[in-house]
């Protein structure tokens, strides 16, 4: 997809003035936070998952070149074919490839992200390839032809009349007296659409959740079915994945599963979690001729040993933009790229650059909520510090802010002239602040457009010090 | 004259300095009540997370330094804020890791500084405060000093010693008030759209009071519900559990 | 694409800052491939705080399947029959062409028409197996092979699926050892499958909506085998 990161102050003043989209994310707040808290209470090895969770990762990825290794040799044993790409470009390419040889007209996609990265719909489409999402969510936004919001539910910002509106434009068979005022029937009328389209896909093309290097398979977790069906039917199975999804066992695979849904829907577990290795067996009834996986790295292995090292570890349950308060006020379309919230702005930097991306790490109060419920335990805002800080030793921070910190951190390092001029200051402020607080105040417009700015109560606290106990202060006390 | 109190050299915060020092007296008698002897080092400014969280590591490290040296020869080093103690607390000993010269010292300044509120509970074991207050209050739990500092119970505890004094928690207390330091005017209409969110469940609290431990927050949540034309008056929680009921609330004036 | 290979392998190395693994370090992680470190097992799954089917049956019944209990392998058929014609289903069904269940005595049903083989788009119903069951978090493990095909267990609306009391364990790590005893290590069928409950999406306003393109319906036929494995 086309970036639109470099937009972000407009995406989001848009997204704030959407009273559609603040319904819609009304759902999130609630919804997906008491579902994984409540999870969290009924499972007294939680927090000792997580734990086990981030060592795996952590294990994975500090051996990562042996276990895609041996991933390769059991892979290929079991008679699937790996195919290694270093970028978007090349996938894009060995995807198609196999889907020529294969004489595919439609594809079948369960949900990926990284099919989304790579922009795999958009290729296929250009060389006269039909594909056709069938996770409900990716369905309904890809007749709007807009991105997913979200990591795990694509469609979270809309709300049903929307749908209803997309479904009886686009479906030219649904007779006009039918009522999909509800849910229910929504979900029936994708489910009976999708139905053909399902069996009439020469290639199926679905994302993973974890490779597990032991047996060479790779693992979907879904509720749908939808994945399912898209990998069973069709003569050729392609799964796209990228570097960081490896786990060495199925032991190590336990403990994941036992954090994925919990920290994302809140479920004990999803409703279908399928481990898929190579292609059709002898004697089996049914099943893909052929199984390729497509591993994809770009830009991941540079991660490797860098300050967001530890990014890697995510396994995409949308946990931390579910708990993000920015999250929850834009929606994911206004962080401008694939992965929005929390995550995407620690990895959208890296995918995309820091110039096109710098406001996403900038947009964020550190409040920290992200790390505290992130269940590979991430250190989202430390990552997103440094690559604020990367954007300063760059120069990319405008020039009238990196000015105003000079003068601001010249001023904080000399104790005595900061308090001459705070004394002047906020007595004069406090004087003309007589109401005890401002409506609008030069050089304050982004504070005073939406709240007032309170006053400050006249001298301040080190003038009041000094006059009241006249201590010489300095740094002679201490009891030593 | 001897004195067996141990020393606290306070820190003041940048904000309660400039907009209400009476948080600052009210931390002193707090921490004098508790048996500390209180000293505010002339040579503060502020902790440096304007500097830290825009990405200068140089300026952050060089205010950091000064306050490392401007707070050592205290036994503890205390902040009316959440934000400021863990920044001192955390993220100088962080800062200077690699620093074989500065980076014991951080690390031993971080070990002895605390936040107002968890100091008095945690280290000074003070359970009950002396004090009334009539009415109803709402406490926001402010991000770091939650998530960084784990504070959380203890100023409830010490509330709920306050004699008259009613805690109606609000729906999602620990969510941000969209404040976040320089977040607030680089993205003011995110921030607007939180602080929104925040006044909506505060107000349905039905308190009529809203506390918090960190002045940040407090501005920014008053300066909101004044905006809104809310009757909800709003204070840092040090001025109740020290009492300083003449004090006009933040945002507001004598008579007002 | 050897080229990305080579490439991708060296810069993972780049940034761990060193070589291709030899020798000890090698071996240590080829024996934690063979003898993986077992991470937290939830302890409602162990056996002795309540029977296995016990907690199966609750957690099966919090995510919406539903389960009787069967006495023997016998009482499938006239369960099975029971079940479509509650549910307004037709009397036929597609089973899945394992020996066990096709050696039921479907004969005792004659209304019901019994086909074995893959799902075809107009079936409504199909009849499985399940190589276990996992009581932690209620769920059965389906593998695929040519006494089992995959479709059975997505294309239908309605999916039954026969389980043995003695074949539910309690935690995953179970289900693998099982499977394990079976295959050996390090290989698995074409597909395991973990289904739990019924098909589902919370995708239109997070209200969760059943049956969104597997099946509406998951019901499980328990049958209590244990009385005679035990004597």
């Amino acid at each position: 997809m086309r970036s639109t990161a470099h937009a972000f102050t407009e995406n989001a003043k848009r997204a704030v003035e959407d009273p559609q989209l603040k319904r819609a994310m009304g759902h999130v707040r609630k919804g997906f936070i008491e579902k994984r808290a409540k999870a969290r209470a009924r499972l007294p090895e939680f927090e000792a998952l997580r734990d086990a969770g981030r060592e795996i990762k952590d294990h994975t990825l500090a051996h990562l070149d042996f276990y895609l290794e041996h991933y390769e040799k059991t892979l290929t044993a079991a008679g699937g074919r790996l195919h290694w790409c270093a970028t978007a470009e090349e996938a894009r390419a060995a995807i198609l490839e196999i889907c020529r040889q294969a004489g595919a007209r439609t594809v079948t996609k369960g949900k990926s992200m990284i099919g989304e990265e790579i922009a795999i719909n958009d290729h296929l489409e250009a060389n006269g390839i039909t594909p056709v999402e069938t996770d409900l969510g990716e369905y309904i936004i890809q007749l709007r032809r807009e991105p997913p919001s979200h990591i795990i539910a694509p469609a979270v910002h809309l709300t049903k009349d929307l749908v209803e509106a997309d479904f009886r434009a686009h479906h030219k068979q649904l007779p006009e007296g039918r009522s999909l005022s509800e849910p229910a029937e929504l979900v029936a009328e994708a489910r009976q659409v999708l139905r053909q389209r399902y069996l009439e896909a020469e290639v199926g093309i679905t994302g993973a959740n974890f490779l597990v290097a032991e047996t060479g398979s790779s693992v979907i977790v879904t509720n749908e079915g939808n994945g399912d069906l898209t990998q069973c039917l069709p003569k050729v199975h392609i799964v796209v994945a990228s570097i960081e999804k490896l786990v060495p066992t199925l032991e190590d695979l336990n403990v994941l599963l036992r954090v994925l849904a919990r920290s994302a829907t809140g479920q004990e577990m999803s409703t279908y979690t399928t481990l898929s290795t190579g292609p059709r067996r002898p004697g089996d009834p049914d099943g893909p001729e052929a199984y390729h996986v497509v591993l994809l790295d770009n830009g991941r292995s540079a991660m490797i040993g860098s300050e967001f090292h530890e990014a890697l570890r995510c396994i995409r349950c949308g946990a931390c933009m579910n708990h993000c308060p920015v999250y929850h006020a834009i929606g994911g379309h206004a962080y401008g790229w694939v992965y929005p919230g929390p995550i995407g702005s620690v990895l959208n930097p890296g995918l995309i650059g820091i110039e096109e991306a710098h406001h996403l790490p900038n947009a964020s109060t550190f409040c920290g909520r992200c790390e505290s419920v992130c269940p590979m335990r991430i250190p989202l805002p430390r990552m997103m510090r440094h690559w604020r800080e990367k954007e300063f030793e760059r120069h990319l921070t405008p020039a009238s802010v990196r000015t105003g910190l000079t003068l601001w951190a010249a001023l904080a390092r000399r104790p005595r002239l900061y308090q001459a001029l705070t004394r002047i200051g906020s007595a004069l402020l406090g004087r003309l602040g007589k109401r005890g607080r401002f409506e609008s105040l030069p050089l304050a417009g982004g504070w005073t457009r939406f709240r007032d700015m309170p006053a400050p109560e006249g001298p301040t606290f080190q003038s009041l010090w000094a006059e009241q106990r006249g201590t010489p202060g300095g740094t002679s006390g201490g009891k030593r | 004259m001897t004195d067996d109190r141990p020393s606290v050299g306070l820190f003041v915060t940048c904000l309660v300095d400039l907009f209400r020092p009476s948080v600052g007296f009210a931390a002193v008698e707090l921490l004098e009540q508790a048996g500390c002897r209180v000293e505010v080092p002339r040579a503060q400014t502020c902790c440096g997370q304007p500097a830290y969280n825009s990405g200068d590591r140089a300026d952050t490290k060089a205010i950091a330094e000064q306050v490392i040296a401007a707070f050592e020869p205290y036994d503890y080093v205390v902040a009316p804020s959440g934000s400021c103690g863990a920044m001192i607390k955390d993220h100088y000993p962080a800062l200077f890791a690699d620093d074989p010269a500065l980076g014991p010292r951080a690390q031993a300044l971080g070990d002895k500084t605390h936040e107002l509120i968890s100091f008095l509970t945690d280290v000074r074991g003070l359970e009950a405060v002396a004090v009334t207050w009539p009415g109803g209050a709402t406490y926001h739990d402010s991000c770091s000093g939650l998530r960084e500092l784990g504070v959380k119970a203890q100023p409830r505890r010490l509330l709920e010693s306050v004699a008259g004094l009613e805690l109606k928690e609000m729906a999602d207390s620990e969510v941000c008030c969209g404040f976040g330091g320089t977040f607030c005017v680089k993205y003011p209409e995110i921030s607007n759209s939180m602080v929104e969110q925040k006044a909506d469940t505060i107000e349905a609290s039905g308190a009529d009071l809203l506390l918090a431990g960190d002045l940040g927050c407090l501005l920014n949540m008053a300066g909101k519900l004044k905006r809104r034309g809310s009757g909800v008056q709003v204070r840092h929680v040090a001025e109740v559990l020290a009492g300083k009921r003449d004090l006009p609330a933040i945002g507001e004036s004598r008579g007002s | 694409m050897s080229g990305a290979r080579a490439a991708i392998l060296a810069g993972i190395r780049r940034g761990l800052k060193r070589g291709a693994l030899s020798g000890d370090a090698r071996a240590e992680l080829e024996s934690r491939l063979a003898g993986p470190p077992v991470g937290p097992v939830p302890d409602r799954s162990r056996a002795n705080h309540a029977l296995p089917i016990d907690l199966f049956e609750s957690m099966a019944a919090e995510v919406a399947a539903t389960l009787e209990r069967l006495p023997d392998s016998e009482a499938v058929p006239g369960a099975v029959a029971r079940y479509l014609k509650a549910n307004n289903l037709p009397a036929a069904l597609r089973l899945a062409p394992a020996d066990d269940l096709q050696a039921l005595p479907w004969d005792s049903e004659p209304l019901l028409s019994v086909e074995a083989g893959p799902a075809d788009p107009g079936d409504q119903v199909s009849v499985t197996g399940a190589f276990a069951g996992i009581a932690e978090t209620g769920t059965l493990m389906l593998l695929s092979g040519p006494a089992g095909p995959t479709t059975l267990n997505f294309l239908p609306d309605n999916h039954i699926v026969v389980l043995r009391a003695s074949d539910v364990v309690g935690p995953y790590e179970a289900a693998w050892e099982r499977l394990r005893a079976r295959n050996g290590r390090g290989s698995l069928p074409r597909t395991v499958n973990f289904i739990t409950g019924p098909s589902r999406t919370a995708d239109i306003e997070q209200t969760i909506q059943l049956g969104a393109h597997g099946p509406r319906r998951l019901h499980i036929l328990l049958i209590d085998d244990r009385d005679e494995s035990a004597s």
